[in-house]
């Protein structure tokens, strides 16, 4: 299929439901008993997409989203770095000690199958309604990606790549450098697009839950005060800023896998 | 007291090398017998058997990638202890490191010994030139064709210059006239600078066109070398035109001979008297 059709067919799915959306917000199906009109969509719950639309140029226009935009933004990244840094760390350090991996083991599992949500009002005790009690929160779920992806990655690396470097005469340091690591990390990358978006994830739920500042505080407040309008404008803002970053982590991560075996096609 | 100078030493010498595995339950595994293995300096030697029979074990331990269960390996007269740092191994499968292009995969062989990146990248040129993929030092692995990975991995082994060559079935997962022609590179490469060759194979064809001695190994368990034949063959030697030597012929229906039973060993079939036909 070729790039144009393929952009025009997303784009037609967005256009269906947005029209599908407008049609049922504005065009009544008849009278209800009490004699008013009855809509399948009533604007009080779904708003209609012209309004949500307005309200997103307007934000933009007047500059109220940049300062949420960017707290977001700065709890995102945060979480990644440090939840990344952390998992490429301990992932290799248990990958490489199967005692440690086997103590610890119980616990990890335990603390990955808890429901990072739970964790966030303590969190907001322990860290306060800053960024940090959001960093923290999306911290715990970036980890847990990153952690089993090198755990995995550093466990896999084919033993005959091993058996073939020890060969050609590498150090336990020089196996680290050039099997190990680009193994483990190729593996990160592969979960780049996961990880990013559960640092989102953990930064928007956080401000959802208890915050001044941020998309999630937006979309809270708007709900606040049964502004449906707003908390749709909040959405679509967050579902353009996920995409930019996605869009992003796109551009980052192809000169670094371009080792890896592709489909190839054929050309005409 | 043994001669110190290492020329006039078997480059691999394997003493009473024995090997046995622990099976999970209990008991123990004879893989391999006591066996004695010299490889000259120099000197091509084949090692032939069935599949299973335990020839890429002893291979492992002349490159002291395991330990025997009893006996000792000498290299050069010295006891092997860790790694065999003077043997460059081949190995059957991919062993070629994914992430790094082709030139990359041979230079750090060189890299990892203190050699500086620019000379190593030099050498890996000119070597990857010798086994004719002088235009593919860019090449990612995947990007490669079975054949081609097979050059990489043998230029990889030849550029850090070992004085032993260890190969696993290195031309096994290739298609006959692939093999053929990896032979072929193989002979003329080997004939520059004589280096010792430990080569394990189940193709018999192979084994004597390449070697000057082929070791028939037994079945598993408790394999044994059952044959030791010289290989009086000319060299330098054309790997397609020794084929049709009569003295080809006659080697290859003497070792065919020995092998043949242990062969059908593998495969839980009686002796050759018995034979049924097919």
């Amino acid at each position: 299929m070729s790039r144009a059709k393929l952009l025009f067919l997303q784009v037609m799915v967005a256009v269906v439901v947005l029209v599908f959306w407008h049609v049922f917000s504005t065009v009544p199906l008849g009278t209800g008993s009490d004699g008013k009109p009855y809509y399948l969509l009533p604007q009080f719950f779904f708003s209609t997409p012209l309004k949500v639309i307005e309200r997103v140029f307007l934000m933009f226009w007047e500059g109220t989203v940049y300062k949420h935009l960017m707290i977001t933004l700065t709890e995102a990244v945060l979480a990644f770095v440090i939840g990344a840094t952390a998992g490429v760390l301990i992932g290799f350090w248990f990958a490489r000690k199967p005692l440690v991996a086997a103590v610890f083991d119980p616990y990890v599992k335990m603390m990955n199958a808890l429901p990072r949500v739970v964790l966030a009002p303590i969190f907001a005790l322990w860290f306060g309604l800053g960024i940090w009690s959001k960093v923290w929160l999306g911290v715990t779920l970036v980890f847990f990606i990153v952690f089993f992806n090198v755990y995995q990655g550093v466990r896999e690396v084919s033993p005959v790549v091993l058996s073939n470097a020890r060969m050609l005469g590498m150090s336990e340091r020089q196996l680290l450098r050039h099997v190990y690591w680009p193994a483990a990390l190729s593996w990160v990358f592969s979960s780049l697009h996961t990880s990013v978006g559960f640092a989102v994830v953990g930064a928007v739920v956080g401000e959802y839950l208890g915050s001044a500042a941020g998309l999630g505080y937006l979309i809270h407040q708007a709900e606040g005060v049964f502004d449906v309008t707003g908390v749709f404008a909040g959405m679509v803002i967050l579902m353009i800023f996920v995409m930019v970053i996605d869009f992003c982590v796109t551009l980052i991560e192809k000169p670094l896998l371009v080792w890896r075996p592709t489909e190839t096609r054929t050309v005409q | 007291m043994p001669p110190i100078d290492g020329a006039a030493m078997p480059a691999v010498q394997l003493n009473a090398v024995s090997v046995a595995y622990g099976l999970t339950g209990g008991g123990r595994y004879e893989a391999v017998q006591p066996v004695d293995v010299r490889v000259a300096d120099g000197e091509f030697v084949a090692v032939l058997g069935p599949t299973g029979c335990g020839k890429s074990t002893l291979l492992n331990i002349a490159a002291g990638l395991m330990p025997p269960s009893s006996g000792e390996s000498l290299i050069f007269g010295q006891r092997l202890q860790g790694l065999n740092t003077q043997a460059g191994y081949l190995f059957q499968q991919d062993a070629l490191m994914p992430w790094k292009t082709a030139r990359d995969n041979v230079a750090i062989g060189l890299e990892v010994r203190g050699t500086p990146r620019r000379q190593s990248l030099e050498a890996a040129d000119v070597m990857l030139a010798k086994v004719g993929l002088a235009s593919f030092g860019d090449r990612y692995p995947h990007q490669l064709s079975g054949g081609q990975k097979k050059r990489v991995a043998l230029a990889q082994v030849l550029v850090r210059e070992p004085k032993i060559l260890l190969m696993d079935e290195p031309f096994g997962p290739l298609d006959a006239q692939t093999r053929l022609i990896m032979s072929e590179l193989l002979l003329d490469l080997w004939q520059a600078d004589r280096k010792a060759v430990m080569f394990v194979t189940h193709d018999l064809d192979e084994a004597i066109a390449l070697s000057d001695r082929v070791l028939v190994m037994s079945a598993g368990p408790r394999a044994s070398i059952i044959g030791d034949f010289p290989i009086p063959l000319a060299r330098p030697r054309d790997i397609a035109e020794v084929r049709s030597e009569p003295e080809f012929h006659r080697l290859h229906a003497a070792i065919w001979n020995t092998l043949r039973d242990e062969v059908r060993k593998t495969y839980g079939l009686g002796n050759a008297t018995k034979e049924v036909r097919a």
